[in-house]
């Protein structure tokens, strides 16, 4: 018995117990992951889960049920609760609820992978990341770590409509970390990103980041914060780099323009957003240099696939164009309740976890400038990198992120380095005073998205350049 | 077969696949049920029955962790063949500290079969009455039960099993952009009252009609119990754990009075063992304002020369503690609030997040309610605001003003976790924006 045939049994039985519509996935997924500090390995975790999650919608309302079990008899139990539990939902019932059309596919789709990393030796990344984090020790840092992260997943996806999709996605990254401590305060330097570099690739994105080559650096740099200047407070021109800039992109846009939580869905937990649906095509979001793309095509980025979780197919679409608030992320369900034409960012994160809208790819497009270019060309401004904290309201409005490192800009020149550099502000405020933006697009990944109850840890992806930014506070503290 | 049969016959193929390593096998049962809803319907309503099996094993001074939910013959023997390839491949692990000896459970855990074999129309009466209960308001929140079926062997002859049931009810009223809120944790559905939950959620949407904004400044507070739920978080994340500790990560000092003598700190498990075997008791954190123990699992036990307080679950983080609870103390929230003459009611915190674990500095915002107390009265509303505050300053030595004398079962995030959380009258928190920014 194939996947697809476990999957359609489930399905067929949801529809013989009532449902009207009906979808299944069947995933196997494969994940490892490494930590190691100060020179040694802490932990090294290999994890395997297989299982079928049903989906079930009985008038106007959704069931699900999960199950570890991949026979036909559990397949079709797992579809018959499914619609049981939709049912039950009917006691608290509200309006119809409708599905956006989607081409029904066949298909299968494979990201790209040069060298698997699975296969890769543990020998090889233990040595990897027990090398890296003894050197960052070896040049001053207190505390030293490092971690790798794979992701191997197949899915087989079947709807009542006629789906049949496999798809085969492997992710991985890594990244290190030196802390200085001081008297009564830490100090903190991370390379690629704060939390690795991430990517729908193969091991060749790791051996591309050259891990080694930054441990000295950063563990100098954590010691010399720990007696760098405080970052003034006050209004100023702020620069951000690229790996900032994603973080913002993510928490102020990306969560923004979930249509999930623009419809209420997420009222409770995650929280709403500050978007108005009657706004669509004409709010002003940000500076017309702003042009942000919903975009699950991009090769090797981590929010990339070839299908989402409903079945429809990936596509580019605009976000904001030229400052101007053009698009959503959507599933099929909330965008004919919203009365949009289009889904294609549902995902789950296992066998066990309900669809839901999330974020793919959401990045910016290219602007006119280089960083270079942004730090000539500005006369006093503060420049910060690599995010250490991170906070926003539940409307996706008021944030306020920590950054591990910045520097004076004066007349033009990079200067000296500041420590604990924070900046606040609000979401559309602040993208409208986007004066300057970078050509250098790097695809950032993130793979600690959560949302939903039961929480969900999303993989998305985000295109990000640096950018100058006028008028912001920065220098907030306890 | 049952967790117990499982987790015996993972054990024997592995110490017969790997003669002379240490093995240790963890079998997880789990059925949780999760009806969510929003705009005052469910809207997502889930369930999961899953099996899963983690088996450790340290073979030649190498460590590796392997899981797996293929609980068939054929994927318990793949589970161990891949646990054998890899143990011979992995880096060294110096810093392995042994298996958990033999010893009995110290708690039971506590099972309601009623909440253990809830339905999904079960959950739909609960939030039934939550969104009557609201009056028309919108709502949104969700209704949880779950059940958890362990079990631990390891080849130094240590042998556990236990279960636990769980039950939360969390949700907002929204009135005109305004949400209040109300949730409770329980391990009995049974004590989970949605008219209850509902009516203070809609009271206090009701209550916070036309808010006026504040300006940034210290200000005396009382935080309630979801907002003090959040305090528990943080100190259990970055306060407590030993390996933050042991790393110069954590303000935490044992023996050193850090908190107002008003403060005691206690973790009371729901899950009577933990996944390195060891049996779980009450452990006493902070007793009146000093620092009285840290937790540890195995690995941090063996650097301290202590033993292990049962909180082992990830050898990178180091210990967790999914169960923190203030002692209550004899003040009712009303009473607090008549003893502070111009201060603010804070029902909730939101975002929160780390500038510096050492210092635990951490900035967020609050949520689900905020009033100005002028005279000792709740006078108005307030909109949300943002904060930058040191977490053990507010509740150090005489920053403490009163305690509540109810400690309310908070839902966590993480499933059998909980916080026990009474109100917390303080002298001063740190409001850094408002909502212009």
């Amino acid at each position: 018995m194939s996947f697809f045939d476990v999957a359609e049994a489930a399905v067929a039985a949801a529809l013989d117990a009532g449902a009207r519509y009906a979808d299944a996935r069947v995933m196997h997924k494969r994940y490892e992951s490494m930590e190691a500090r100060n020179g040694e390995v802490e932990e090294l975790n290999s994890d395997e889960s297989a299982g079928i999650g049903v989906r079930a919608l009985v008038g106007s309302s959704w069931g699900f049920y999960a199950v570890p079990d991949l026979s036909d008899s559990a397949a079709r139990l797992a579809g018959a609760r499914a619609t049981a539990i939709a049912k039950a939902s009917a006691r608290v019932a509200g309006p119809g609820v409708d599905l956006v059309p989607t081409t029904v596919s066949t298909a299968t789709w494979a990201s790209e992978c040069r060298l698997d990393p699975l296969a890769v030796p543990l020998s090889d990344k233990g040595d990897l990341l027990t090398h890296a984090t003894k050197t960052m020790v070896e040049h001053g840092a207190d505390q030293a770590t490092g971690v790798y992260q794979i992701w191997d997943t197949r899915k087989w996806f079947v709807s009542s409509e006629g789906h049949r999709i496999d798809q085969h996605v492997r992710e991985c990254g890594a990244g290190i970390q030196a802390t200085a401590i001081g008297a009564g305060e830490t100090q903190v330097r991370s390379y690629p990103a704060a939390r690795g570099q991430y990517g729908t690739r193969g091991w060749e994105l790791v051996q591309g980041l050259d891990l080694l080559a930054h441990a000295p650096r950063l563990a100098e740099e954590s010691r010399q914060l720990l007696t760098a200047p405080l970052c003034p407070s006050g209004e100023t021109a702020l620069i951000l780099g690229g790996e900032q800039l994603f973080l913002q992109i993510h928490e102020s846009v990306g969560h923004a323009i979930e249509l999930d939580r623009i419809l209420g869905w997420e009222a409770a937990f995650a929280g709403t957003s500050w978007l108005d649906l009657s706004q669509l095509g004409s709010l002003r979001y940000g500076s017309e240099l702003m042009n942000v793309t919903i975009d699950p095509t991009l090769p090797g980025a981590l929010g990339s696939f070839g299908f989402d979780d409903e079945g429809t197919p990936a596509a580019k679409r605009y976000a904001v164009k030229d400052g101007i608030w053009v698009g959503v992320l959507a599933g099929r369900d909330s965008a004919a309740l919203a009365g949009l034409d289009y889904g294609g960012s549902v995902r789950a994160d296992g066998w066990a976890r309900l669809p839901m809208v999330r974020m793919t790819n959401v990045g910016l497009e290219p602007g006119p400038h280089t960083l270079e270019q942004i730090i000539a060309e500005t006369d006093d401004g503060v420049f910060m990198e690599h995010n250490r904290s991170w906070s926003i309201d539940d409307k996706r409005l008021n944030f306020q992120f920590g950054c591990e490192i910045a520097y004076e800009v004066k007349n033009g020149k990079k200067g000296r380095m500041l420590r604990n550099p924070t900046y606040t502000g609000i979401g559309p405020k602040f993208w409208q005073s986007m004066d300057m933006l970078s050509s250098e697009i790097e695809y950032w990944g993130t793979p600690n998205c959560g949302k939903g109850q039961p929480t969900q840890v999303g993989h998305t992806g985000h295109p990000s350049a640096p950018a100058r930014f006028q008028n912001v506070r920065v220098g907030v503290r306890a | 077969m049952n967790v117990s049969q499982t987790a015996e016959q993972v054990l024997d193929l592995a110490v017969r696949a790997l003669p002379g390593a240490e093995v240790d096998v963890t079998a997880d049962a789990v059925h949780r049920a999760l009806t969510r809803f929003a705009n005052s319907r469910i809207h997502q309503n889930v369930a999961e029955d899953t099996v899963s099996v983690r088996l450790r094993a340290h073979l030649d001074g190498r460590t590796v962790t392997t899981t797996t939910t293929l609980t068939s013959p054929e994927g318990l023997t793949s589970l161990v063949a891949r646990t054998a390839a890899a143990v011979r491949s992995a880096p060294r692990d110096p810093g392995w500290p042994g298996l958990a000896p033999a010893a009995p459970l110290a708690l039971p855990g506590v099972v309601d079969e009623a909440t253990r074999n809830a339905s999904p129309d079960d959950r739909a009466a609960r939030v039934r009455d939550f969104v009557d209960a609201a009056g028309g308001l919108e709502t949104a929140g969700y209704c949880q039960t779950g059940h958890w079926s362990g079990a631990y062997r390891n080849s130094a002859g240590q042998a556990l099993a236990a279960q636990a049931t769980t039950a939360e009810l969390d949700g907002i009223a929204r009135d005109a952009g305004a949400d209040g809120v109300a949730r409770r944790s329980s391990v009995r559905l049974s004590d989970l009252d949605g008219t209850a939950l509902g009516t203070r959620a809609a009271g206090k949407a009701r209550a916070l009609a036309d808010p006026v904004e504040l300006p940034p400044d210290r200000y005396e507070v009382v935080l309630e119990p979801e907002a003090v739920a959040d305090l528990l978080t943080n100190f259990a994340l970055f306060g407590f754990n030993a390996k933050a500790v042991q790393e110069r990560r954590s303000f935490a000092e044992l023996g050193v009075a850090q908190f107002d003598e008003a403060i005691s700190l206690y973790d009371d498990p729901r899950e009577p063992f933990d996944g390195e075997g060891t049996p779980r008791t009450r452990l006493a954190l902070v007793e009146k304002g000093v620092t009285a123990a840290l937790a540890h699992d195995r690995r941090t036990a063996a650097v301290a020369g202590a033993v292990s307080t049962g909180h082992g679950g990830s050898a990178a983080w180091g210990p967790l503690l999914n169960n923190l609870g203030f002692a209550p103390g004899g003040s009712s929230t009303e009473e607090m609030i008549s003893r502070i003459e111009r201060g603010l009611l804070i029902t909730d915190l939101w975002y929160t997040r780390v500038l510096d674990p050492r210092t635990l500095a951490l900035t967020g915002l609050t949520r689900n309610g905020v009033w100005l107390i002028e005279g000792g009265e709740v006078t108005r509303p307030v909109r949300n605001m943002r904060f930058t505050q040191l977490y053990p300053q507010a509740l150090g030595p005489g920053a403490v003003l009163g305690v509540g004398a109810e400690a309310v079962p908070q839902p966590s995030r993480v499933f059998l976790g909980a916080w026990t959380a009474p109100a917390l009258h303080l002298a001063s928190w740190n409001i850094t924006g408002n909502a212009s920014g």
